[in-house]
């Protein structure tokens, strides 16, 4: 029998990747387009949905053109920037509006008042996460009270709501011409609009945010078949669709109880599994769901993001010019041996997980004539480190759960200092995959898994070696616990410092 | 040695100096006008500058933009100093390498099946500035940082061979474009090294593969092909990453 391989689209922020995975999970062939960021206004970030749907539909039949035989591609899964916002007319398939990115602010006074109102907690106790404007919901709501006849439309009947994989699934199954229009739970639950239990979505929700229930997607498993792709080069089955961090945490094969990923980008996100079970979240992480198999419980995780990892690096290269590359932060760290007390909170526009503190803004503490740009340096990657902490205590007290091992991913993976001083502040190995394109496999993954390709989430897990590792050193790591009370007042102040 | 220098000529002269050569001197004069122009300056400018015909100053340009030594803005096509050049004298960032090369060593191990290690000539040591892990989950430790000896290892055969001093009996390595090692660092293990290039062509750089000797080399002690290859194309392809070839 001929090889079989998956193709995997990673629908991201900034650009639309069409990637061929072959069954030992390995890459075989890649292609990418970015696509324009639009800033209206100061807050604001749109993206043009019919630009990214060209970039989908050019990139995947360029990618399977690079096969050999484009016929041993036997499936497609999605991943997805999760909580962007479609819009659309299901007649003539035109969005009614550029996408509202999920970075877009423009609804915190909305969020802001409906937070407000006597019922609002309502919307954790059913969707399991607190009002928030990072969420797709109330940009739907948005998007009905701003463009002109959309919700007259959308009570009609005329007009479809999506996140990115809805919309690229609707366009991918035939678009006006009999698209199917689906969401998987993953990117349902981020909607604020879904019972996070039944997995349906909440009338009450629906009347809380006046949303019309009309315009809404059939919510799917995220591993399952969700239709037929007809407008490539080649019909192909959809089997998978998944938001881009639960997309990371499959790929990176985190399928029991406590195994957790973080992957280290602009941000860093940090999802552990809890298994079947939700867990109440006390702590200031997130409870999400992290995927279904059709026919299976839903699998529920932790998330903590954190706004501000690698942005810090790039500010250091770009803000401060102290450095060249991002990668040269390692370089500068190295030419001292430690922080010379210095510490960098980057709540450049607040803090998120576990702090949720909107007002914050960052500050370099501890300056002394004796720090130098090593220092600042050293603090700048042990800022993230420290974050991961806070993010991975958050999660402990919430679920009890303990972290066997995290597994890491993204472009701050490849600095050693960095991921060293992760292992000692957890007191936890930290450990790198050998595939570091742990979105697009993960949504390979499912897809693979819906039609067979896979046997079942062991054989992935087989797939799954370690590049490297870094073991906590127990007398840094006892060092780092004793330390860990001074990167805590450094964040105390500098929500202080925020606060009108 | 005693450096012999020249003074700096700001334009072209009419008459060039006997025996030197003509197009490294306009070279010279075009990076000279686009470090005082501050990045302002299309090839129409600078060809001006320099009094040279249009088509004459584009195809330096071209070259220069080739070794890295201008860039040039793809929105208004004016031209800036390049990172070649004000990276020269500084030996490329050991921390730069490893992000660069991460996911062609990354595919290199999970391909062939062995450790990947790429390193950096300090001296007469070798010191390990990546590594990947041999796929397989069993217990390994990172070595980056590690210093290995140059003489007995793949990859230090590979720095040495195109270093400064270039032995001869390292001939065979620049001749193969590649280095082998049959158990001399260690018993019954053995490795496949070849150079990794920066824009201007220079090894910075030797990617390898290391692993038991009969996963290496054939009953002869010849390298296995398919293995070969994997390890010229991973080191080929971190060369074109660094910018060798034209990126």
């Amino acid at each position: 029998m001929a090889d079989r391989y998956v193709l995997a689209v990673d629908q991201g922020t900034t650009s639309t990747r069409s990637l061929v995975f072959d069954r030992g999970g390995r890459m075989v062939a890649v292609r990418q387009r970015e696509h324009h960021q639009y800033f209206p206004r100061p807050g604001w970030v749109e993206h043009d949905p019919m630009e990214i749907w060209a970039n989908t539909q050019r990139t995947a039949a360029q990618v399977l053109g690079d096969m050999p035989d484009a016929g041993d591609v036997v499936a497609l899964g999605i991943a997805n920037q999760r909580e962007t916002t479609v819009v659309w007319d299901r007649v003539t398939g035109r969005p009614v509006t550029r996408a509202l990115v999920w970075q877009d602010t423009r609804t915190a006074d909305l969020v802001t008042e409906l937070a407000a109102r006597p019922d609002a907690g309502l919307v954790a106790e059913r969707s399991g996460m607190a009002i928030a404007g990072y969420f797709s919901g109330p940009r739907l709501r948005w998007i009905l009270d701003h463009v002109p006849r959309a919700r007259e439309r959308a009570e009609r009947g005329e007009l479809l709501f999506g996140t990115m994989e809805t919309w690229l699934i609707w366009n991918l199954t035939g678009g006006p011409d009999g698209g199917v229009h689906v969401t998987d739970v993953t990117n349902a639950s981020r909607t604020l609009l879904m019972d996070v239990r039944s997995c349906r979505w909440d009338p009450d929700l629906l009347a809380f945010f006046d949303i019309p229930a009309e315009m809404l997607p059939e919510i799917r498993p995220s591993v399952g078949v969700l239709g037929t792709a007809t407008a490539l080069n080649r019909a192909l089955p959809i089997a998978g669709a998944l938001g881009d961090q639960q997309a990371a945490l499959f790929g990176q094969a985190c399928f029991a109880p406590g195994e957790a990923k973080c992957t280290y980008g602009t941000g860093s996100f940090l999802l552990q599994n809890t298994g079947t079970e939700l867990v109440r979240t006390r702590s200031g992480s997130i409870s999400t769901v992290a995927y279904q198999l059709a026919g299976e419980p839903v699998r529920y995780a932790l998330e903590g993001s954190v706004a501000v990892a690698g942005a810090l690096v790039q500010w250091l290269r770009d803000g401060l010019g102290l450095i060249s590359s991002a990668a040269e932060v390692e370089t500068l760290a190295r030419t001292v041996g430690d922080n010379g007390g210095c510490y960098v909170v980057p709540a450049f526009s607040g803090l998120l997980a576990p702090h949720w503190r909107g007002e914050a803004r960052g500050l370099v503490a501890g300056l002394t004539s004796y720090v130098t740009k090593g220092h600042l340096a050293r603090a700048v990657l042990e800022a993230t480190g420290w974050q991961t902490r806070d993010v991975v205590q958050a999660m402990a007290a919430d679920s009890g759960l303990s972290l066997p091992a995290l597994r890491v991913d993204g472009g701050m993976t490849t600095n050693n200092l960095l991921m060293q001083f992760v292992a000692d502040a957890l007191d936890t190995p930290v450990v790198r995959p050998m595939v570091g394109e742990t979105v697009s496999l993960g949504a390979a993954y499912a897809a693979g898994l819906a039609v067979g390709v896979w046997s079942d989430v062991e054989a992935l897990r087989r797939n799954w070696h370690r590049s490297a590792q870094w073991t906590p050193t127990p007398e840094r790591a006892r060092a780092l616990t004793a330390e860990y009370p001074r990167w805590e007042r450094a964040v105390e102040l500098s929500i202080a410092w925020g606060a009108p | 040695m005693r450096w012999v220098t020249t003074r700096a000529r700001d334009g072209l002269a009419s008459g060039a100096v006997p025996g030197t050569v003509q197009s490294i001197e306009r070279a010279a004069a075009i990076l000279r006008v686009v470090a005082g122009s501050g990045g302002t300056l299309g090839v129409t400018d600078i060809a001006a500058a320099v009094g040279l015909a249009k088509t004459t100053a584009h195809s330096l340009l071209r070259t220069l933009l080739h070794v890295g030594f201008v860039a040039q803005d793809p929105a208004t096509g004016r031209y800036a100093l390049g990172t070649g050049l004000l990276r020269l004298g500084t030996p490329l960032d050991v921390n730069e390498l490893r992000a660069r090369s991460s996911n062609w060593a990354d595919a290199l191990a999970s391909r062939s099946g062995q450790a990947v290690r790429l390193a950096t000539l300090a001296g007469t040591e070798v010191v390990v500035v990546h590594h990947v892990f041999r796929p397989d989950d069993s217990a390994q430790v990172l070595e980056v940082g590690t210093a290995l000896p140059a003489r007995s290892t793949a990859l230090g055969k590979v720095l040495l061979a195109y270093g400064a001093t270039h032995p001869p009996e390292l001939a065979e390595v620049r001749a193969h474009g590649w280095a082998a090692e049959r158990g001399e660092q260690e018993p019954g293990v053995g490795a496949i090294a070849a150079p990794v290039r920066d824009a201007g062509g220079l090894v910075v750089a030797a990617l390898g593969v290391s692993g038991a000797l009969t996963s290496l080399f054939d009953a002869r002690g010849v390298p296995r092909s398919l293995l070969l290859a994997m390890v010229v194309d991973a080191a080929h392809a971190v060369s074109r990453e660094l910018g060798h070839g034209g990126g």
